[in-house]
């Protein structure tokens, strides 16, 4: 099993190829979108790269639950309801979601991951 | 009317790889005005050429039940100009392949030389996120003909692919 400071290195990587940033910004604590302007169609390219880096399978909506926050259920009036953060906080316990319940829009979602919690992402993939 | 930006093919290996050419001609109006007097072919056609090679190779891989669109260039390295006269060489891989994209890479040679290389990522779109209808069957099979993609194509098993009866 890798460090976490290996896995993090590993996954810096795979961002600075994936969308172009140079290695400085990519601190744990950057937002994947707000701070290193991924897009919906570079998380699809981040989830190739980290297979690979890391011989895993990543099956989709596992790292961004797009089918949670696409939900009647799980949405009201543009904001996750109370279920909907429930269910988030199951399918991403890597995530931390402190901020986004605060305000819980689902415009805000995209800010709400940062490259830590895509550490912690592969950290638990790689110890189950 | 389709663009076409490769000439055909002379490998292709559904699921795996491919070679395609593209001869360069200063009959191309483009050519005439990059540069006057001094004609050669722009990078970003190269990527649109590497982009078709692999484009087409995904789309029979994945049996043409999804729009493959060009979504991101990474890594695109030139390391000399291509001018009129040149034979383009394309050769495409697939790295990865799900049902919602895939990677490729592909290089472009000249003479045997290493003229350009690049990872091309495309997103696989289907009916109904902003793609109304795929595609004319009579119309992309004229496509695929006029790419010798069913004279040359073959399977990993080395069996000629068969022409689809859409």
């Amino acid at each position: 099993m890798p460090s976490r400071d290996e896995i993090f290195e590993k996954v810096k990587a795979a961002l600075v190829d994936a969308l172009g940033v140079d290695d400085d910004e990519v601190s744990p604590e950057a937002t994947m979108v707000g701070d290193l302007g991924a897009e919906s169609i570079d998380f699809l390219d981040i989830v190739f790269r980290l297979e690979k880096a890391f011989g895993i399978k990543i099956p989709r909506g596992e790292l961004f639950p797009e089918d949670v926050l696409s939900s009647s259920e799980y949405v009201t009036n543009g904001k996750v309801n109370a279920a909907g953060i429930a269910a988030l906080k199951v399918r991403m316990p890597f995530a931390d979601l402190t901020k986004f319940e605060a305000n819980p829009s689902v415009q805000n979602f995209a800010n709400t991951l940062t490259v830590e919690d895509m550490v912690r992402y592969v950290q638990g993939k790689l110890a189950s | 009317m389709r663009w076409f930006w490769i000439d055909r093919f002379d490998e292709f290996v559904r699921g795996k790889h491919a070679t395609a050419v593209k001869n360069v001609s200063l009959a191309e109006e483009h050519m005439h005005d990059h540069f006057p007097g001094a004609a050669l072919m722009p990078n970003s056609l190269i990527v649109e050429g590497m982009a078709q090679t692999a484009g087409l190779l995904v789309a029979d891989a994945i049996e043409f039940n999804r729009r493959v669109v060009l979504a991101k260039v990474a890594g695109a390295e030139f390391h000399f100009d291509a001018v009129p006269g040149d034979t383009i060489r394309f050769e495409a891989s697939i790295l990865d392949l799900k049902p919602a994209g895939s990677l490729c890479k592909v290089t472009s040679t000249v003479g045997g030389k290493l003229q350009g290389e690049a990872e091309l990522f495309f997103a696989h779109l289907e009916p109904g996120e902003g793609v109304p209808k795929l595609f004319e069957p009579d119309e992309l099979l004229q496509w695929l003909d006029h790419m010798h993609i069913y004279d040359v194509g073959r399977d990993e098993a080395g069996r000629p692919l068969a022409r689809p009866d859409w």
